[in-house]
């Protein structure tokens, strides 16, 4: 992990690989578990992986509390490192920020990959379209982001240490996302401002968010492609780094890179 | 004098039959029927109503969304209980601050009771067991930061007299705050909050909050104490043993066995009020991630439930627990009216004092003639036992 202090706060990154620029913004849970995906796409591409303010070792000042928040410190993580022509991954609660960075500017984009993403509202206001992990039993969450729920980490044997980075992952997530749920009410109405070439990534199995929701959502992108993955569910870069990695490269050859 | 304080959940437990994994959170409310629950509501309130006359003063809290307790807002009780009591002082221990979206509201509420009852309110303000969150939608991480913003803008709404003032915080924001009524007693009603950690502890002592320390039992207990006269002392406060406050389940009879079985009956809130499923009792921020990660690591046990035990060192199961080791831990105390002035004598000496006794005289089954029984004979045979404690 690497250090890189932007403003008020320090960003802490997995940076590796040689190529084009690919920032990968990480989702709610298993971090640990992206090694693989990640190490495939540091193959093709110079990856930029930071960990979100308050998630896992990374510092949060106390007044950041949005989603917007983060978007504005990953443009400025941009400008700091000079990228340009990046293209933009972001998987779960990192396709959130990826959505309101990219609403924000693409100046510096070349490209959005949205993988099992959440962060928008379509339905009504007594309809459920992200699962309130929260109020289901562990089993259950499980049950619903793996297709094969044993490829799902034992917490049990895991150390104290990398339990506990688990633990401020979650804190953080509630932080940003508790209410209005993992969602911003208004992002929706912005999402034409993305005028980038856009794969969005589902795996099939997801029931965290729903292929449909994916499907909805790839309607709202002027250049968007959908691309479902098999034996996947709400991380299918975790259960399928392969063909994740995969379709994200084929996407990245048809735009130029 | 320590002054003891008659408390009762105000338990819907005629649906307790149909429960079993959880009593709170999910369960339907088409097991409360609200014929069975106002008759409930009127025996309870005659229950505190008698406290006047008994000279045990009150005490209400407030759950949501739980047939353990069906007071979901601890200020209706006290308004219908400011006006029907004369004389006895009034604890809403209390309202969750951190779960309400509207602190002047809570300001205004309490204002408007010590007014009513001529200036009998003693205000709690509650952090909420990590249950409360689903119900309030409220979010886990940042609570207690929501809390103390809270207690701070209450505070001031009810100790400005001069006109609006303004408030821009992280959490509440309102131009021009101008509360009316003002409490009657001034500067504002003494503050109470729960405390279970002493960390917490400490915290309210070094703000001068009296703490409800709410049976928590032999081991735990004096380590709390302890550290909130510690925290006091190096603050340049003097915590006085009204600065602490005990709730123990408590069972008098004319013989030992008749205490025991009213004990054994008010026991039925410690066997159903932790049961809960584990998603609700550990909601991520709720707790530091170091003890978080230990509920994520497979035993979802409460840190209280295990920390529970007799004064030689036997854990305590709160779900099955019996009156003799609900005595020995310090939990209830029960049987003729010597027995339950030795036990709470034998406590107080234990965690070197406190001031006030949280009685929680009703709970589970009990039937209201041993309700009234129970706190009638406490009050006769040993309440006045208390003038040398406190």
């Amino acid at each position: 992990m690497e250090r890189i202090d932007i403003g008020e706060t320090t960003i802490e990154a997995l940076i590796a690989g040689k190529g084009p620029p690919l920032l990968f913004l990480h989702g709610l849970d298993y971090f640990a578990q992206h090694k693989p995906f990640l190490d495939r796409l540091a193959r093709q591409f110079r990856v930029i992986a930071p960990r979100h303010p308050g998630f896992g070792a990374s510092p949060r000042p106390p007044w950041m509390r949005g989603v917007g928040d983060i978007a504005y410190l990953y443009l400025d993580l941009l400008d700091r490192l000079a990228l340009d022509d990046v293209l933009l991954v972001g998987a779960s609660f990192g396709g959130w920020v990826a959505m309101e960075l990219a609403a924000r500017s693409t100046a510096r984009l070349g490209g959005l990959v949205l993988i099992d993403t959440l962060g928008v509202k379509f339905g009504g206001r007594d309809e459920v379209e992200i699962a309130d992990i929260y109020a289901l039993q562990a089993e259950e969450v499980v049950r619903r982001t793996f297709a094969d729920p044993a490829k799902a980490p034992d917490y049990d044997s895991l150390d104290d240490a990398v339990v506990e980075e688990v633990a401020r992952d979650r804190e953080a997530a509630v932080l940003y996302g508790w209410r209005p749920f993992m969602h911003n009410p208004t992002l929706r109405h912005w999402l034409h401002r993305i005028k980038l070439p856009t794969l969005v990534v589902w795996g099939e199995a997801d029931r965290i968010v729903t292929p449909a929701y994916g499907a909805h959502l790839v309607q709202k992108f002027q250049y968007g492609r959908f691309v479902p993955i098999v034996n996947a569910g709400h991380y299918p870069q975790v259960e399928q780094p392969e063909a994740v990695a995969a379709a994200i490269e084929s996407f990245a050859r048809e735009n130029g890179r | 004098m320590m002054h003891t304080w008659h408390f009762s959940e105000m338990a819907y437990h005629p649906a307790w039959a149909h429960l079993n994994d959880t009593y709170r959170v999910i369960i339907p409310n088409r097991l409360y029927d609200p014929k069975i629950g106002a008759d409930l509501y009127h025996r309870y309130l005659d229950e505190w109503a008698l406290c006047d006359e008994l000279g045990i003063n009150i005490m209400t809290n407030e759950h949501h969304a739980t047939a353990t307790c069906a007071d979901s807002v601890c200020t209706i009780p006290m308004a219908i209980l400011a006006r029907e009591t004369k004389k006895v002082r009034l604890l809403a221990l209390g309202m969750p601050i951190a779960n309400r979206e509207n602190p002047i509201r809570v300001a205004e509420e309490y204002s408007m009771l010590d007014v009513i009852s001529r200036g009998r309110i003693e205000m709690g303000f509650v952090k909420g067991v990590p249950f409360e969150i689903s119900p309030a939608n409220s979010n886990p991480a940042d609570l207690m930061e929501r809390f103390w913003e809270a207690h701070d803008l209450i505070l001031k709404a009810m100790t400005s007299h001069d006109g609006p003032f303004s408030w821009e915080g992280t959490h509440f924001h309102y131009r021009s705050v101008n509360i009316w009524p003002r409490p009657y007693q001034q500067p504002h009603p003494p503050v109470w909050m729960p405390v279970g950690s002493q960390g917490s502890a400490r915290e309210a002592a070094a703000r001068g909050i009296t703490i409800g320390v709410l049976n928590t039992g032999w081991a735990v207990t004096p380590g709390i104490f302890d550290a909130y006269r510690e925290t006091a002392a190096k603050c340049g406060r003097e915590a006085t043993p009204h600065h602490l406050a005990y709730m123990a389940l408590i069972g008098v009879g004319r013989t030992r066995e008749e205490g025991w079985r009213r004990a054994d009956q008010i026991l039925d809130y410690s066997r159903t009020s932790g049961v809960v499923s584990p998603q609700f009792a550990n909601p991520p921020g709720y707790v530091a991630p170091a003890m978080a990660a230990q509920a994520i690591k497979g035993s979802g046990t409460t840190a209280r439930a295990t920390r529970l035990q007799t004064r030689d060192g036997k854990p305590i199961n709160p779900r099955t627990v019996g009156v003799e080791d609900a005595i020995g831990a310090g939990l209830v105390f029960a049987g003729t009216p010597d027995d339950v002035w030795d036990q709470l004598k034998s406590f107080y000496d234990h965690v070197g004092g406190f001031g006030h006794l949280l009685m929680m005289g009703q709970g589970g089954h009990i039937s209201h003639e041993d309700t009234v029984d129970n706190l009638t004979l406490f009050s006769k045979e040993v309440l006045p036992r208390m003038a040398e404690l406190g």
